[in-house]
């Protein structure tokens, strides 16, 4: 399993009924790519999250299959509706089968 | 500082067949249009390692990226779901070398969209 | 000689230069590129500066016999030593010297006493390029910048000072650190230490300063000493800005900038609400404004040598007239500001000694600016190949950096101005010819891109032991030919390795001596350095 991979994410507290909202994420992981050479020379295998999903109150909002062109430390923005007071769940899928999840909760008032 | 010397850097020579092959996957061989898809990209990276970009085209149900000079090609697809708030998106790719980067919709209506970039990466200048 | 320098400045006054019929309601004073030279010195304008695309032929790529026939500058006038390159050391004679920031602080002075509430805009590479801004990081320019009290700022080359010091010298900041296109890195939101734009209520007008920091900065420098900021050009969310700013009742929209004259021309053209652009970073001097649909454009030189003022009529929240004059800072007929003088010799003082140690004599004119090549970087090129053992030199192209006169001593100081920045060492590796070609197409793509936003406003680099034939109006990977090493004259051959030795590489790890202490030893042995004509480099398509 990698280490020191660490979710963060940045949701607005609240938002009024059917608001568009602007969701950042960022998760930090070294993404090896699968093309790089250790000082041996042999390759260093790959190891990078391969997919990132956002869900609200058990609905989707973004699936992100990822491919190794993704940077270190996958960053991603988008925009959700927020229908009602819930919660986001963001996710994202190692090679290794690791998971690694976060979740904001954003009240409608 | 134009003395960028131990930075291995040269040119990929585009994979055209691959890229071909991952939009014909994609779209199902189905007709692209010029419009209802959009890149932004910076016309040059400031890193060739973390070069960021943003796709959007309303309506649509997923965008796929690639990056035509990569040794591999695919970048991300995304899909929007019910509660995307707009079918926009924005993240961080690796591009080894200036390229083109390509991002294909498919629209609501089922339809493909596609559109590219030029991004350049550059061992750097030097400055005033 | 004595007789013919008195007579030349009998000819000027501090009156002359600084006449000006104060217009409108509103004063704008902009400075920029500095490159922390305090005192005052020589420096000779380009003699190449090629235009592509529709910037061709255009100002500012416009030099020597053509600049002053486009302004009505007549051969050895005041103007032509200030502004062209022929002549230079025989007008240099006459003229003296050019700039110090106590001649800079009398203009200031000059102008607020007609309207005590003009704006100072700094257009940043102010904490850059000295001794002293090298031994203080940059505390020394800071201290002097101060006591000239500018309104804002924006940035370059300070970033080079690691941003952990740029974030304590801005957080002391009696002024506004400006950058609407300097964003925290890692979420990609605009950066807390630096505001878009300040307001200014002057004349009854709302006066809106947008900043600009240089767009390229972690590829020009770099970017592992400021990992934590991104830039870029950001034309859209300079529009967002500018529109921002109007809704707030911007009555005047000033752009304060380092994107470079040719960058600043297709911004005016594709950001709309922009007055004035004051710009900075590729060290154009301009007698007049450039107009870009309803935008007017001003260059004010570099290294302490020109101060703008341009008096605005605003009205009605729009501009209605402008009155410009760009002042040549003759150091020896604009009088020294005593209290600026103090200031800078105190933070001169400690390092005077070393500062001041003579190291050599100039044969010939030593210059900087230029295109291809200059007659100081032919100096440094030597001293890299000679000290460095090396085939090949490479030497960046920068814009700053004093020039030296035919038999005028050259001290630590004067090595130090045009060498001094916190990468500063001279490795010594090997590249292979085609690798050599790629760096050199590249660079020249930067500089000869027809669509200014691809240009990143420095000039080619600097090649020792090798000379080339460049096609500018050709595409990236094309321009380059003819490439042969001097020393045997033979082609230089893609598959093999040269030994290269540089300077200023952007790479984290960089080893070798600092470039100063390389051009130093190199000047020793010589005692009086006369480069070569340099003929290595053809031209095709300027
Ligand atoms: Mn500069
Ligand atoms: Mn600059």
């Amino acid at each position: 399993m990698a280490s020191g991979v660490k979710p963060r994410v940045k949701v607005p507290a609240s938002a009024s009924a059917g608001e568009v909202i602007t969701i950042k994420t960022l998760i930090s992981h070294q993404m090896e790519s699968g093309q790089r050479k250790d000082s041996d020379g042999n390759k260093i295998p790959r190891s990078i999250i391969n997919r990132f999903t956002c869900d609200f109150n058990g609905e989707n909002v973004i699936d992100v299959t990822m491919e190794p062109a993704i940077s270190t430390n996958p960053y991603f923005e988008f925009q959700a509706t927020v229908p009602e007071t819930g919660e986001f769940k963001f996710t994202w899928y190692d090679d290794d089968g690791s998971v690694y999840e976060d979740s904001k909760p954003i009240t409608v008032g | 500082g134009a003395g960028a010397a131990l930075v291995s850097f040269l040119p990929f020579r585009a994979n055209a067949a691959a890229v071909d092959d991952l939009i014909a996957e994609f779209t199902g061989g189905a007709e692209m249009a010029d419009r209802g898809v959009e890149l932004i990209a910076p016309e040059i990276a400031e890193n060739g390692n973390t070069v960021p970009i943003e796709v959007s085209a309303p309506g649509a149900s997923a965008i796929l990226v690639l990056a035509a000079g990569n040794p591999t090609p695919p970048v991300a697809k995304f899909a929007f779901g019910p509660l995307a708030g707009s079918q926009t998106a924005s993240t961080r790719i690796r591009l080894a070398g200036t390229q083109d980067v390509i991002a294909i919709a498919q629209l609501g209506d089922g339809t493909f969209a596609r559109t590219s970039k030029t991004i350049k990466v550059t061992i750097g200048g030097c400055g005033g | 000689g004595n007789w013919s320098r008195l007579a030349a400045q009998q000819r000027l006054t501090q009156d002359q230069l600084l006449q000006f019929d104060t217009f409108g309601n509103v004063s704008l004073i902009h400075i920029t590129d500095i490159h922390a030279q305090l005192k005052p010195i020589y420096f000779r304008e380009p003699e190449v500066n090629i235009g592509v695309g529709d910037n061709r032929g255009k100002v500012p790529h416009v030099t020597g016999a053509d600049f002053r026939r486009l302004y009505g500058i007549d051969d050895g006038a005041p103007s032509a030593y200030a502004l062209t390159y022929n002549d230079f050391s025989a007008l240099a004679a006459e003229y003296g010297r050019v700039g110090g920031l106590d001649r800079v602080a009398t203009v200031v002075n000059a102008i607020r006493a007609e309207r005590p509430d003009a704006i100072l805009l700094d257009g940043g590479d102010t904490w850059h390029g000295s001794y002293t801004c090298y031994q203080t990081a940059g505390q020394d320019m800071v201290n002097v910048m101060n006591g000239l009290k500018p309104d804002a700022m924006t940035f370059h080359w300070e970033f080079t000072l690691g941003s952990e010091r740029v974030n304590e010298i801005v957080a002391g900041l009696p002024f506004a650190a400006l950058g609407q296109n300097i964003f925290d890195a890692e979420w990609d939101e605009p950066a807390e230490a630096f505001a878009p734009y300040k307001f200014f209520e002057r004349g009854g007008v709302k006066i809106a300063v947008i900043g600009q920091a240089f767009p390229y900065m972690p590829i020009a420098n770099p970017g592992w000493m400021f990992p934590e900021y991104s830039f870029g050009i950001r034309d859209q969310h300079m529009q967002e800005m500018v529109d921002e700013v109007r809704a707030q009742g911007a009555g005047l929209v000033v752009l304060l900038s380092h994107n470079g004259f040719d960058v600043d021309k297709k911004m005016a053209s594709v950001v709309t609400g922009i007055d004035v652009i004051l710009s900075g970073h590729t060290h154009d001097a301009l007698p007049e404004p450039v107009l870009v649909g309803q935008t007017i454009i001003v260059a004010s030189g570099s290294n302490g040598k020109f101060v703008s003022r341009v008096d605005l009529d605003v009205r009605d929240g729009r501009m209605m007239g402008f009155r410009h004059k760009l002042i040549p800072i003759f150091s020896d007929v604009i009088t020294p500001d005593p209290t600026m003088t103090a200031l800078i010799d105190a933070q001169r003082a400690p390092y005077e000694a070393e500062m001041s140690e003579v190291i050599g004599k100039a044969g010939s004119l030593l210059y900087r600016r230029g295109n291809f090549n200059g007659s100081w970087d032919d100096v440094i090129c030597d001293a890299l190949l000679s000290e460095r053992e090396a085939e090949i030199a490479l030497s960046p192209g920068v814009r700053w950096g004093p020039s030296i006169l035919p038999g005028q001593d050259i001290t630590r100081e004067d090595i130090w101005n045009m060498t001094s920045m916190t990468y500063p060492n001279a490795y010594r590796t090997e590249m292979t010819g085609e690798y050599l070609k790629v760096v050199m197409e590249d660079v020249a793509d930067n500089l000869f891109n027809p669509d200014p936003f691809y240009q990143q406003g420095g000039d080619m680099v600097r090649v020792g032991g090798i000379g080339y034939r460049i096609d500018v109006t050709k595409p990236q990977g094309e321009r380059i030919s003819d490439m042969t090493l001097l020393s045997t004259g033979d082609a230089i051959d893609p598959a093999r390795s040269y030994v290269v030795a540089g300077w200023a590489s952007v790479n984290e790890g960089t080893e070798g001596p600092p470039i100063w202490d390389v051009v130093e030893s190199h000047i020793r042995k010589q005692g009086t350095v006369t480069p070569a004509d340099n003929t290595s480099v053809t031209v095709v398509g300027a």
